[in-house]
């Protein structure tokens, strides 16, 4: 035998330290952050109720809520989805089985890479200029919503591509031998082979678009709002269809209506920002946990 | 035809031949004493597709080196040679596969015949040309879909909608791949829950389906049991009355077996061509002697 068993017990001692250090460090991360959530519930869980959700901000922290805020929170999602996950999905199927790959195709790949890592209020003055003053959208929900697009736009791209590029090279092959052209290949296999990667991209992404609050604090959001935006069918005071009115709206959103609640004075306003934080966190959460159970029901469907 | 002069090794008798093959082992006894003994076949079919001084370039690296044969239409034509040789890289080039990574040179011509096309044009429309041509890969590689949606995804591509037609076809392309039996009551089912030689013969069903031209078979059988395997070449060679064989194995026995003309190719050359007959029992290299009785390769 080649191997002492001295060596063995070496690396297996190896092996045990680094199973000891990893556990101490994921313990330790575990429990600072459930400390945190711990402190968050402790100030704030108390304080979400029925009233807390349907009411607008007011200047008793007793009456207030966080009605305008989560109502704008949605949309802006909205629109963000709207407009990011499509123009992402489709740069990142072009990008992959499309474009040439030259040098251009390289700048471009880096730089894209280079905008993920971009800080989130440099789009909001990119936003302000272009969306806000030179489109001319206002401090609207529109602009908000686009903002945020930018800012996910570069993940959605970089998570379609990752995605793809798990597709075993045989799959791909075999459609374009049939005869499939590039569009037919994306859309019949590249597409559905790589959604579940897909998704979880464009998850995590709204997930962290929808605490961002630099880049709409940069193009004017407003932090006191006592109205909902125009719904899109209304019965009062005339019957009126207008399905896109709302986008015009000027909006807040849910951190924004925490950070003002956190500048002010007074324990009860601070109860009100860790409720506040506790709904975002809650929503952050639900959304990953959707995507965890979105991948796992897909990769079940598919496996090579 | 011989492609390098290389001096011509002592040639043994005739009648040696089959003597010859036997020594290497034997698969399947019985089908090696009949049938390696092929009648050579009749002397100038039509040529389907002739390569015409062509090479191949992955980006710098040089694959195949000024390579010239035919492939005759309603024969079988086997391309042998060692790991690494290029049967591969010849092979995808029918297709135009290499186009799909950058950097890849075709120089040279493979002409398509009725048309006189040539395959490796830049103007030439590799997606028409797939639809004339199909593949069978060297490993299996189905959709991650049902068993049925495989087969009938070409079919699609070839616009075929109606829902009768495409059961016919797929049952069809199904029991000439030896695999109708084994899946009739789950065509439904994932095609990975198939076995690995399963997943081939689905493969070759889905390119059966398309009625090609031209067939390419890149080692269809090396996953394959010798049931299935015998199944497969008798199916090839009843195919190549309607289409145009190339088949790349590795296996001399079949090779001998079942195709009319052997090609012989060694580091990205090719050595020698000619009658299968001829190639195996009366080789005019020393390289493909020594191949073709396992001495090297
Ligand atoms: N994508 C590639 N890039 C660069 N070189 C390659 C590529 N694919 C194959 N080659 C090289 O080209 C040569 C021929 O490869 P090919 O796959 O055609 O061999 P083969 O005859 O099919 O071998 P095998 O019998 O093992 O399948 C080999 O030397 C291989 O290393
Ligand atoms: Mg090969």
């Amino acid at each position: 035998m080649i191997v002492t068993d001295r060596f063995i017990a070496r690396t297996r001692l190896q092996d045990r330290a680094f199973s000891v250090l990893g556990a101490t460090l994921t313990v330790g991360a575990m429990l600072f952050l459930g400390i945190l959530l711990f402190d968050l519930a402790r100030d704030g869980l108390s304080r979400i109720d029925w009233q807390f959700l349907t009411s607008f901000p007011s200047r008793r922290p007793g009456m207030a809520g966080v009605l305008s805020a989560w109502v704008g929170s949605l949309l802006i999602m909205l629109v963000t989805a709207v407009t990011a996950i499509p123009l992402g999905i489709a740069a990142g199927v072009y990008l992959e089985e499309y474009a040439r790959k030259n040098w251009f195709a390289t700048a471009i790949e880096i730089n894209i890479t280079n905008l993920a890592g971009v800080p989130s209020i440099i789009f909001g003055l990119m936003a302000l200029g272009l969306f806000v003053f030179r489109f001319n959208f206002g401090q609207s929900i529109l602009a908000g919503g686009l903002t945020l697009g930018c800012l996910i736009l570069p993940i959605v791209i970089v998570s379609t591509r990752e995605a793809l590029r798990t597709i075993p090279r045989g799959m791909r092959e075999a459609a374009y031998a049939l005869g499939a052209t590039r569009w037919q290949v994306a859309r019949h296999h590249l597409l559905p082979y790589s959604l579940p990667g897909i998704a979880t991209g464009v998850i995590i992404a709204i997930s962290r678009a929808i605490g961002e609050t630099a880049p709409l604090i940069t193009i004017g959001a407003l932090t006191f709002i006592a109205f909902l935006p125009p719904a899109p069918v209304t019965l009062d005071p005339e019957f009126a269809v207008q399905p896109l009115k709302w986008v015009w709206s000027p909006f807040t959103v849910l951190p924004i209506q925490m950070f003002n609640w956190v500048s002010r004075p007074g324990d009860d306003f601070l109860r009100n920002a860790a409720a506040t934080g506790i709904i975002l966190i809650g929503l952050t959460l639900t959304m990953n946990a959707v995507a965890v159970v979105l991948r796992y029901r897909m990769r079940r469907r598919i496996k090579w | 035809m011989v492609t390098s002069a290389a001096p011509r090794h002592a040639a043994p008798p005739v009648h040696a031949g089959p003597a010859r093959m036997t020594a290497t082992p034997p698969p399947i006894p019985t089908l090696l004493d009949s049938d390696v003994v092929r009648p050579a076949p009749p002397a100038s079919r039509a040529i389907k597709a002739q390569v015409e001084n062509f090479s191949f370039f992955y980006s710098t690296v040089q694959a195949l080196a000024d390579v010239s044969l035919p492939f005759r239409e309603r024969a079988i034509t086997a391309l042998i040679g060692p790991s690494g040789c290029g049967k591969t890289t010849l092979l995808r080039c029918f297709n135009r596969m290499h186009d799909l990574y950058p950097g890849n040179r075709y120089v040279g011509r493979i002409l398509l015949h009725p048309d006189n096309l040539n395959i490796v044009a830049r103007e030439v429309d590799p997606i028409s040309l797939r639809m004339r041509i199909s593949m069978v890969f060297q490993k299996p590689n189905p959709f991650p879909k049902s068993i049925f949606e495989n087969v009938a995804y070409g079919l699609r591509l070839r616009g075929i909608r109606s829902r009768s037609e495409l059961e016919g076809r797929i049952q069809v392309a199904l029991e000439d791949a030896a695999l109708w039996g084994e899946v009739k009551d789950r065509l439904r089912k994932p095609a990975y829950d198939l076995s690995g030689g399963q997943q081939q013969r689905l493969c070759i069903a889905r390119a059966l389906a398309n009625e090609p031209e031209v067939l390419l078979l890149d080692e269809p059988t090396s996953a394959l049991d010798p049931i299935a395997t015998s199944r497969i070449e008798d199916l090839i060679v009843e195919l190549k009355e309607r289409v145009t064989i190339a088949i790349v194995t590795h296996n001399m026995q079949q090779a001998a077996r079942i195709s009319d003309y052997t090609a012989f190719m060694y580091l990205g050359k090719l050595i020698e061509y000619g009658a299968t007959a001829e190639v195996f029992q009366n080789p005019k290299c020393k390289e493909t002697e020594d191949y073709v009785t396992g001495r090297f390769g």
